[in-house]
C-alpha cells in the first residue's frame, strides 16, 4: 500500500489517521475513558494525534513503518544496542518538561512541554535519515523550522553557533549509569546551518507525538547530516560564539567531525560511507552527497574542504 | 582415572543446542519481531559463530583439565557449527550486497573489518572440508599441523568484531579476553616443563 501524500491533495495525512495502536486497543480506550480515570491509569501511555500541514520539503518516497522507525534506532541514553530504546524508553517522563534556550540571545525563552507544540504551525516533512553506521531510514516528522524558535529569541552577533544538550536523567535513563559516553549528550551546528529551513524541530512523528524511544518531546533533525547530529530530548539550546564540543567529536574526534554531512565520498576510517542499506530492505543503495540535499545546503560550504572538515 | 564415556545423548543434544540460535532467530523474523531482519541475522549470525569458534577452543582445556577425553568427540561439530554460522553470516553479506562487484570492491579497499571477517571465513573453510575421519586419516600427522589455522582465524574473527563495532566495546573485550585466556594456556602448556602432564 503506497503512501501517497503530497500528489494527492484528498488523502489523509498521516496525521489524521488513527494510529493503529489506539486504533487496537480502542475498547480498553473507551472503557477506562467512560471510568474517567484514563489519565490516572495510563499516564502517557497513548501518544497524542498532532494535526500538521504538509510541506514541499517533503520527500515522495515511501517511509519506513512506525515499526521499524520506533524498534531500530540509536538512542545511547537507554543502551548501546539498536533495540534498547524501544525495550527501555518507556519509564522516561517527557510531561513536565523545560526546554531553555538563551546564551548570546536577546530574548531568552523558557518552554513548558505544552509550548513545544506550539512555538510555530507544526509541519509535516518527511525526510531521509543517514546514520554513520551506514543504515538509512525515511520518517514522516511533525515539527517546526529551527529558525522559527531562533528568530524569537533574536540571536546577537556573538551567537555564531548553537549547542543543544540532552536531559540528563539516569534514573530514567539506563545508558547514563554506564560511560558509553560523556553525558549529557551535546550537539552543536554552525548558525547558518541552524537558520536552514530544512533543520527541524521535531515533536512528533506518524502524526502523533514523538515515542520516547526516538527523542521525545523535542529533537533536532538535521536531514542532511549523519543521525548522530540530530540530538534527541532536547533541554537547552544555548547560542554561542565558539564551535561547541559535541559528544561524538569528543569521543573519537578522527571518526566523527563537527560537520558530519553526508558524504559518500569521505569514508569513516573504518568502513566506508559510499552506500548504505535502506532499513527493511535487503539490498544496498548508493547513498547520496548531503544525503540528497545538496541543492538546499551546498551553498553553505562552498569554501570548506569537506574531507578535512568531515 | 578411568575415563567418563560420552552418554548417548550428548551429540544429538549438542546438535540440537546448537541449531537452536538459528532457528530462534529465523522464528523471530518470521512472527516480525525484528524490525530490521537483515541486520537482526547478520549480527546473531556472526555472534553466534564467534561463540561457537571459542566454545571450540575450550574443548581441548577441558579435557585436559577434566580428564575426560571423551569429550574431545564434540569438538568437530563445534567446530563444523562455527562454520556454519559463519557461512550464514557471509551469506547474508553477499546477498545485501547484491553481489554487486562495485559494492564489494569498495568495502575491500576501505572497510578493513569486511576484509579481515572474509579472512577468517577462508581460514575456516579448509577446517571443514578436512574434519571428516576419510582426510584425518590421509593427512595424518599434517591434519593437526592444519587445523592450527583455528588460531589465526579466530584471532581474526575477534579483531573483525572489535573493528566494526562503534564505541560500546564490552562485548569485543570479553571475546578477546576470552580468547587470550584460550591461547595463553596453549602457549603455556607447551612452554612449561610439566605442564602436559597436569
Amino acid at each position: 500500500m503506497p503512501l501517497i501524500r503530497l500528489s494527492d491533495p484528498n488523502a489523509p495525512l498521516s496525521s489524521e489517521i488513527t494510529p493503529q495502536a489506539v486504533y487496537l486497543d480502542r475498547r480498553r480506550f473507551l472503557a477506562t475513558g467512560a471510568a474517567g480515570v484514563a489519565g490516572l491509569l495510563l499516564p502517557e501511555a497513548h501518544a497524542a494525534t498532532l494535526k500538521a500541514l504538509p510541506s514541499a520539503y517533503s520527500l515522495k518516497e515511501k517511509p519506513n513503518s512506525l515499526d521499524e522507525i520506533t524498534h531500530y534506532n540509536n538512542f545511547y541514553e537507554f543502551g548501546s544496542s539498536k533495540t534498547d530504546p524501544a525495550k527501555y524508553a518507556g519509564q522516561l517522563v517527557v510531561d513536565p518538561w523545560t526546554l531553555k534556550i538563551g546564551g548570546h540571545v536577546a530574548k531568552p525563552l523558557t518552554l513548558d512541554y505544552d509550548q513545544l507544540f506550539r512555538i510555530a504551525p507544526l509541519e509535516e516533512r518527511i525526510y531521509r535519515l543517514r546514520c554513520v553506521e551506514g543504515w538509512s531510514m525515511v520518517i514522516p516528522w511533525i515539527g517546526v523550522p529551527l529558525a522559527s524558535l531562533l528568530k524569537q529569541v533574536q540571536p546577537s552577533s556573538k551567537g555564531r553557533f548553537v549547542q543543544f544538550v540532552t536531559l540528563e536523567r539516569p534514573s530514567q535513563m539506563p545508558g547514563q549509569r554506564t560511560d558509553l559516553l560523556p553525558w549529557p549528550y551535546r550537539e552543536g551546528l554552525r548558525i547558518d546551518e541552524a537558520m536552514n529551513p530544512l533543520t527541524l524541530l521535531a515533536v512528533g512523528l506518524y502524526g502523533e507525538t514523538l515515542p520516547k524511544q526516538n527523542g521525545a518531546p523535542i529533537r533536532l533533525v538535521v536531514p542532511w547530516k549523519y543521525g548522530f547530529k540530530s540530538i534527541k530530548s532536547i533541554v537547552a539550546i544555548n547560542l554561542v560564539e565558539q564551535q561547541p564540543t559535541t559528544t561524538w567529536q569528543q569521543l573519537a574526534p578522527n571518526e566523527y567531525g563537527f560537520f558530519a554531512n553526508v558524504n559518500p565520498e569521505v569514508d569513516h576510517p573504518r568502513w566506508s560511507q559510499a552506500n548504505e542499506r535502506r532499513v527493511g530492505e535487503f539490498s544496498r543503495r548508493k547513498t547520496l552527497m548531503f544525503n540528497g540535499y545538496g541543492e538546499q545546503v551546498a551553498g553553505m560550504y562552498s569554501k570548506l574542504d569537506l574531507r578535512r572538515w568531515f | 582415572m578411568a575415563a567418563r564415556p560420552l552418554p548417548f545423548w550428548a551429540k544429538p543434544l549438542l546438535f540440537a543446542l546448537c541449531a537452536l540460535p538459528l532457528l530462534h532467530a529465523a522464528w523471530r523474523v518470521y512472527q516480525g519481531e525484528a524490525a530490521d531482519p537483515a541486520d537482526y541475522l547478520t549480527r546473531e549470525s556472526g555472534w553466534w559463530a564467534l561463540t561457537l569458534l571459542l566454545a571450540t577452543l575450550t574443548i581441548t582445556p577441558l579435557v585436559k583439565l577434566g580428564h575426560w577425553p571423551q569429550l574431545m568427540r564434540l569438538r568437530r561439530m563445534l567446530g563444523l557449527y562455527a562454520f556454519a554460522y559463519a557461512s550464514v553470516h557471509l551469506a547474508i553479506y553477499l546477498l545485501l550486497s547484491g553481489g554487486d562487484l562495485a559494492i564489494i570492491g569498495d568495502d575491500i579497499m576501505k572497510s578493513p573489518y569486511i576484509v579481515v571477517g572474509f579472512s577468517a571465513w577462508l581460514l575456516l573453510l579448509p577446517l571443514a572440508i578436512t574434519s571428516t575421519d576419510g582426510w584425518m586419516r590421509r593427512l595424518k600427522r599434517r591434519w593437526s599441523q592444519l587445523h592450527r589455522l583455528i588460531y589465526p582465524a579466530s584471532m581474526l574473527a575477534v579483531i573483525h568484531f572489535w573493528w566494526l563495532t562503534k564505541s560500546d566495546m564490552r562485548q569485543p573485550l570479553l571475546f578477546a579476553l576470552l580468547l587470550g585466556v584460550l591461547l595463553v594456556w596453549r602457549v603455556w602448556r607447551r612452554r612449561v616443563p610439566g605442564a602436559r602432564s597436569a
